[in-house]
C-alpha cells in the first residue's frame, strides 16, 4: 500500500537538452494516493509511458525523486519497488499452466506452498479463472491471457500499486466492458493503488477516479471525468476530451464589445472585464458543442450563425455553424427542430470558458 | 460509373462466404460497408476490385460485364487497414507511383501530386520518407496514392482503425467532404455504426456474408427492415427485450405486464422482440407512457462526453446511452425510464412489424 | 483467400517439376531399382528381392558404423545445443559490438567442409599444427593417427567449432525477437536469471531449436568430407561413419545392390529419427488436458 509522489521528476532521453521541448517529462509535481484509481491520459508521444515506466523503476528519471509513502526509491530497481504491471500485449509464460504462471511471482521469493495455493485459488476466483488454472497459459484467449498477467500482480500481497499500459489493445471489444467492469471490481476489493495509462478517453474515464490529462510532457489538468468534460483546465483538454471537441473562438475586446472575428459576442459583464485584464493576446472562449443552444429564432442574447451541414448521428445531429472566421459544433438532441439556413446560438455564461494563453482563467459569476 | 453486384456469390472450399449478394452503387456515391468482423466486408471489396472472381453471379461496371477481369484491367485503387507504402520512396515518389506506372507526363504528374497532398493536408511533407511520419501521415500518404489516379472505384477497407480517435474524428470528416467533388464510387468498410453514421452517404449491412439492408445511412438507422439489421447498426447495441401481446397488455417474462400502449394497439397478439435504442431510455420520464424500471448499475463506461451505462434486473439486461458525463457506482440501484412509444418490434422471423411513430412508422 | 482462378499457372511450374524429377525421383528410382537386384555386368543381373537389405542390415561392420554414427551425432548435439544457445544469450543485442561478434561467430560457417577437414588435419599435425604441436609440449601424448580417442575427439571438436555457430546464430534471431516486455514482466515478478532463462527465453527458443537440432542431426548423420580428410575413417574403423562405409561399398567395391540397399536403409533411418523427434517435440507443446478433450 503506498502513496506515489514525484517531486520536481523531469526526463530526457538527450544527452544534453537544450530546452523545454526536448524532455519527455517536463519538470512536474504530482501525488497519487494510496488506494486510487487514477488514469494517465494523452495521445501518443506525450511522455505518459515514459512516465510509467519512470514509476515502475524500468527507467531512471534525468532528475527529480520518485517517492513510495515518503521514501525516494529512485535508487531501488523494479523487482524491489513492489509494483506490479500491465503490458499493452499480454505476457504470460507460455509453457506453464494458469496456476503456475499465478504462483510464479510467490514462488519466486519462496512462499511457503500452501500460501501459494491460497492466494492462487483466491485470485483466480476474483478473474474468473478457476476452471481454466490447468490449462497451459498459451493457449488462452488474449482477455484470458491479460487476467493472468493483471493476476500475478494481485497474488503478491505486498503489492503497493498496478500500472496499466493500456491494457486492452488486443481484447475484443464485445468482451472490453466486462473487463473494465472487473477492473473496477478488482479495485474496489483490493484497495490498491492503480494507475491506467491510455490514450483512449472512453478507457481513462470509465476507469478512474481521477485522471491525469498529459501533454507535451506535462500533465495539463488532473480531474474526474466530470471536470475534464464541464471545466476543462486547458484547450488541450477541450480538444481531446469529447467527440466532437470543444469549440474555441479567438476573442479580442474592442472598446465594450468582445468580438470573434468581426461578430460582437454578448457575454456577461464578468467574463467582459476578465478579458480585458488580460495579459496576453492569446485569448480564447469555448465552450463545448453539448452547451451551445441552437434556436430557429432570435432570443435574448443570441447571434446568428449560418448553417453549414448537419450531420445526422442517429440519435442526435451534429450541425456545423459559421460564426465569421469561426467553424463550431454544435449538438441537437433528436427530436428538436434543426434550423436549416441560419441559426442563432446562445452560450449560456456558466457554460463559457476563458482561456488565456490555452490555460483556463476562472471568473466569478454573479 | 455504377458498379453493380448482381447475384454474386463466394464459395471458398466448400464454405460460403458471400451469399446471394445484389447491390447497386451510383455514380459519384459514398458507400459504407457495415459489419462485424468476418462478416464479409473485406471480401465483397475484393469482389468489387477483382481481387476475387465471384463463384456465381456478375459484376458490372457501367453495364459492362468485367466479373472475369483481373484487378490490373479495372480502374480500382485501395486503402488498406495498415499503412501500406514504398519505404524506399519519399512520400512524393509514393503518391505519384500509381501516375508512372501509367506512363502519364511529368509535368502532369507534378501538378496532380500536388494537388492531392494539398487536399490530404500533406504538402509540406512530400520530401520526407514515410517511416519518418506519424500514423495518421502515413495513412494519409497511402490515401494520396489512391485518390491521385482519378480510380472509377475507391476501396477503403477500414483505414482508421489503427489511428487514435482524435485523429479518426478529423480524418472522417475530411473523407466526407473530400468525396462530395469526386464522381468517382467510394466504397468504405467499417465495424463501426458510429462510423457509418458519421460519415453519412450509404450503408450496405453486412451479416454473415449476406446483404441485410441497403439504402441512405439514416434511413437505414432509423427504419432497419430487420432484427439483425437493427442490431449491426447500433453502437451501444439495440436493447432487445422478448416481450409478448396478449389483449391490451404487454408483458415481459410473463412476470411483468404493462397496458399496450396506442403505438402497439395495431399488432396482433403474440410473442415479439421490441428494440429500443439505448439512447432513448433516461432517468428522467419524458413522457407519460414511459416504463419505470428498477436496475442496478453494472458498470457506467464514460467516453469523455458521454455515458454507457450497463444496467440489468432480474429480467433483462440493457445499455442507456446519456449524453454528459454521469458517475455511478458498480451495483448502484436506479430508475430507469423505458419508452414506450420508441420501441421498435420485430416477429418471429425477425422482420419488423413496427417503427416508432416519431420516424414515421411502417 | 481464392485468387483469380487460372490454370495456365500450371505451366509455370512444370519445369520446376521436371526439375524435381530429373534431380530426385529418378535417381531415387534408380536406386530402388539396384536394390533388389544383383549385377553381373551391363547385361547380366538377377533380381534378388530383400536379400541385400537383409545382409546389410546383418553386416557386423555396418552395425558398428550405425552405432559409432549415432554415438556421433548425439554426441555432437549434447555439446552444440547448450553451447549455441550459451553463445546466443552472451552475444551483444545491439550496437557495432553486436555486428562485429556477429561477423566473428559466422566465419567457420563460411568453410567448404573439405577445406575444414584440411584445415584441422594441418592444425592437430604434432610437427607444425599449433593445437598437436601445444599437447605434445603439454606432454600429452596426442597422435590422431593412433589413438582413436584422439581422433574421436578431434572430429567432434572440429564439428562443435565448425557448426556451433549455427545453433548460435538460430538461437540469437529467436532471442532478439522476444519483445522487451517479457522481460520486464519477469523482472517485476521477480524472477531469478535461471527463471527468466527457463520460462522466457528456452521457450520461445524452441521452435528455431527444433529446426536447429533437426539440420544438425541430418548434417552430422551424413557427415563425410571431413573425418575422410581429417583421418581417412581411421585408426582401424573407430571414425568410419556410415556415409564412408557407404562410398567405399559404392565406389571403391562397386557393389552396386548391397550400397543401393544400404543407401535407402541410411535414407529411411534419418527419415524416421528426423519423423519422431518432430513429432515428440510438437505432443510436448500441446496441452495435456487438450489432449484428452
Amino acid at each position: 500500500m503506498a502513496e506515489i509522489t514525484l517531486k520536481s521528476l523531469a526526463h530526457t532521453y538527450l544527452a544534453e537538452p537544450m530546452g523545454p521541448e526536448d524532455y519527455a517529462i517536463r519538470e512536474m509535481d504530482h501525488v497519487w494516493q494510496q488506494g486510487g484509481a487514477y488514469a494517465l491520459l494523452g495521445p501518443s508521444g506525450c511522455g505518459k509511458s515514459t512516465l510509467l515506466n519512470i514509476i515502475s523503476g524500468l527507467l531512471q528519471p534525468s532528475s527529480g525523486e520518485v517517492q513510495f509513502d515518503g521514501c525516494n526509491v529512485n535508487a531501488l530497481p523494479p523487482e524491489e519497488r513492489n509494483i506490479a504491471q500491465v503490458f499493452q500485449f499480454p505476457v504470460v509464460y507460455d509453457t506453464m499452466s494458469v496456476y503456475d504462471n499465478l504462483a510464479f511471482p510467490l514462488r519466486n521469493v519462496k512462499t511457503p506452498e500452501s500460501r501459494v495455493h491460497e492466494r492462487v485459488m483466491e485470485v483466480a476466483d476474483v478473474l474468473e479463472l478457476t476452471a481454466q488454472l490447468k490449462r497451459k497459459a498459451r493457449n488462452l484467449t488474449a482477455d484470458e491471457k491479460q487476467k493472468v498477467s493483471m493476476g500475478r500482480g494481485l497474488v503478491r500481497e505486498d503489492v503497493t500499486a498496478i500500472l496499466f499500459d493500456e491494457p486492452l489493445t488486443v481484447i475484443d471489444p464485445q468482451l472490453k466492458w466486462k473487463l473494465r467492469r472487473k477492473l473496477k471490481e478488482i479495485h474496489r476489493r483490493f484497495n490498491i493503488t492503480m494507475v491506467y495509462v491510455t490514450h483512449d478517453q472512453l478507457e481513462a474515464s470509465t476507469f478512474a477516479d481521477k485522471i491525469a490529462v498529459m501533454y507535451q510532457g506535462q500533465v495539463v489538468q488532473f480531474g474526474t471525468p466530470r471536470e475534464l468534460f464541464e471545466r476543462p483546465s486547458h484547450t488541450f483538454v477541450g480538444y481531446f476530451i469529447g467527440s466532437p471537441g470543444m469549440n474555441f473562438l479567438d476573442v479580442a475586446l474592442r472598446g465594450e464589445a468582445v468580438l470573434a472575428g468581426d461578430v460582437s459576442l454578448p457575454v456577461s459583464g464578468a467574463l467582459r472585464d476578465a478579458i480585458a485584464g488580460a495579459r496576453s493576446s492569446n485569448v480564447k472562449l469555448g465552450i463545448r458543442p453539448e452547451f451551445i443552444e441552437v434556436h430557429a429564432d432570435p432570443v435574448a442574447g443570441s447571434v446568428m450563425a449560418d448553417v453549414e451541414d448537419a450531420q445526422d448521428l442517429g440519435t442526435y445531429r451534429i450541425l456545423s455553424l459559421r460564426l465569421g472566421e469561426h467553424v463550431l459544433k454544435a449538438r441537437v438532441e433528436e427530436g428538436r427542430v434543426v434550423p436549416r439556413r441560419t441559426a442563432h446560438l446562445r452560450f449560456p455564461d456558466n457554460r463559457l470558458g476563458l482561456y488565456v494563453d490555452d490555460f483556463r482563467v476562472e471568473i466569478g459569476h454573479e | 460509373m455504377s458498379l453493380i453486384l448482381d447475384n454474386i456469390d463466394l464459395v471458398v472450399g466448400g464454405a460460403t462466404h458471400i451469399e446471394g449478394v445484389n447491390l447497386e452503387l451510383k455514380p459519384g456515391s459514398f458507400n459504407v460497408l457495415l459489419g462485424r468482423t468476418l462478416a464479409g466486408k473485406t471480401t465483397l471489396m475484393r469482389l468489387m476490385a477483382g481481387l476475387d472472381t465471384p463463384t456465381r453471379g456478375r459484376v458490372l461496371m457501367e453495364g459492362r460485364d468485367v466479373t472475369g477481369v483481373s484487378v490490373r484491367h479495372r480502374n480500382v485503387s485501395m486503402v488498406y487497414q495498415q499503412f501500406i507504402n514504398y519505404p524506399g520512396l519519399s512520400v512524393y515518389d509514393n503518391i505519384a507511383s500509381p501516375l508512372r506506372l501509367a506512363k502519364v507526363e511529368r509535368a502532369e504528374i507534378d501538378r496532380r501530386v500536388r494537388e492531392t497532398a494539398e487536399l490530404l493536408h500533406i504538402e509540406h511533407l512530400l520530401e520526407r520518407s514515410p517511416l519518418e511520419l506519424s500514423g495518421g501521415q502515413q495513412q494519409r500518404t497511402a490515401m494520396g496514392r489512391a485518390l491521385v489516379k482519378d480510380a472509377d472505384v475507391i476501396l477503403f477497407d477500414e483505414p482508421l482503425v489503427n489511428l487514435d480517435y482524435k485523429l479518426r474524428e478529423e480524418l472522417r470528416e475530411e473523407l466526407r467532404t473530400l468525396f462530395d467533388e469526386r464522381r468517382c464510387i467510394a466504397v468504405y468498410a467499417t465495424t463501426e455504426p458510429a462510423e457509418a453514421l458519421a460519415l453519412g452517404g450509404n450503408t450496405a449491412v453486412l451479416h454473415e456474408g449476406r446483404l441485410l439492408q441497403y439504402g441512405r445511412t439514416e434511413d437505414v438507422y432509423h427504419r432497419p427492415v430487420s432484427r439483425s439489421s437493427a442490431e449491426m447498426f447500433s453502437e451501444p447495441p439495440i436493447n432487445m427485450i422478448r416481450g409478448l401481446i396478449s389483449g391490451d397488455e404487454i408483458s415481459f417474462d410473463r412476470r411483468a405486464a404493462f397496458p399496450l400502449s396506442d403505438d402497439l394497439r395495431s399488432l396482433p397478439p403474440g410473442e415479439y422482440h421490441f428494440g429500443v435504442r439505448p439512447s432513448h431510455i433516461s432517468l428522467q420520464p419524458r413522457a407519460d407512457d414511459d416504463l419505470a424500471v428498477e436496475v442496478s448499475v453494472e458498470l457506467a463506461e464514460i467516453s469523455g462526453s458521454e455515458t454507457f451505462l450497463h444496467v440489468a434486473n432480474d429480467l433483462f439486461a440493457m445499455v442507456v446511452h446519456l449524453s454528459g458525463v454521469h458517475e455511478f457506482d458498480v451495483d448502484q440501484r436506479i430508475t430507469i425510464h423505458f419508452p414506450i412509444h420508441k420501441v421498435y418490434a420485430f416477429d418471429r422471423h425477425g422482420d419488423v412489424v413496427h417503427v416508432p411513430s416519431h420516424l414515421g412508422g411502417l | 483467400m481464392n485468387k483469380v482462378y487460372n490454370n495456365r499457372a500450371w505451366l509455370l511450374i512444370l519445369p520446376m517439376l521436371l526439375l524435381v524429377a530429373f534431380s530426385a525421383v529418378i535417381p531415387l528410382m534408380t536406386v530402388v531399382n539396384y536394390s533388389v537386384q544383383d549385377v553381373f555386368d551391363a547385361h547380366t543381373r538377377f533380381f534378388t528381392g530383400t536379400e541385400w537389405f537383409e545382409a546389410t542390415l546383418n553386416d557386423p561392420a555396418l552395425q558398428a558404423a550405425l552405432l559409432r554414427q549415432f554415438a556421433f551425432s548425439f554426441t555432437i548435439l549434447a555439446i552444440e545445443v547448450p553451447l549455441g544457445i550459451g553463445i546466443a544469450l552472451l552475444m551483444p543485442k545491439r550496437g557495432w559490438r553486436a555486428s562485429v561478434v556477429m561477423i566473428l561467430v559466422t566465419l567457420p560457417l563460411l568453410i567448404p567442409w573439405n577445406v575444414v577437414g584440411s584445415i584441422w588435419q594441418i592444425f592437430t599435425r604434432g610437427d607444425i599444427g599449433l593445437m598437436g604441436w601445444s599437447l605434445r609440449e603439454l606432454g600429452y601424448g596426442y597422435n590422431i593417427t593412433r589413438s582413436a580417442v584422439d581422433a574421436w575427439a578431434t572430429i567432434v571438436l572440429m564439428d562443435v567449432w565448425h557448426w556451433t555457430p549455427l545453433i548460435a546464430l538460430l538461437c540469437y534471431s529467436g532471442l532478439r525477437s522476444i519483445p522487451d516486455a517479457y522481460y520486464q514482466a519477469a523482472r517485476i515478478d521477480r524472477a531469478s536469471r535461471w527463471a527468466v532463462f527457463r520460462y522466457i527465453q528456452l521457450p520461445k527458443l524452441t521452435n528455431v531449436l527444433v529446426i536447429g537440432v533437426l539440420l544438425r542431426f541430418m548434417h552430422s548423420f551424413m557427415i563425410y568430407a571431413e573425418p575422410f580428410v581429417l583421418t581417412g575413417g581411421g585408426p582401424g574403423s573407430s571414425t568410419t561413419f556410415l556415409s564412408q562405409s557407404l562410398t567405399t561399398m559404392a565406389i571403391g567395391q562397386q557393389d552396386l545392390g548391397p550400397s543401393a540397399a544400404f543407401s535407402l536403409i541410411y535414407f529411411l533411418i534419418i527419415l524416421l529419427v528426423c519423423w519422431v523427434f518432430y513429432t515428440a517435440i510438437m505432443n510436448l507443446q500441446k496441452d495435456k488436458q487438450e489432449k484428452g478433450a
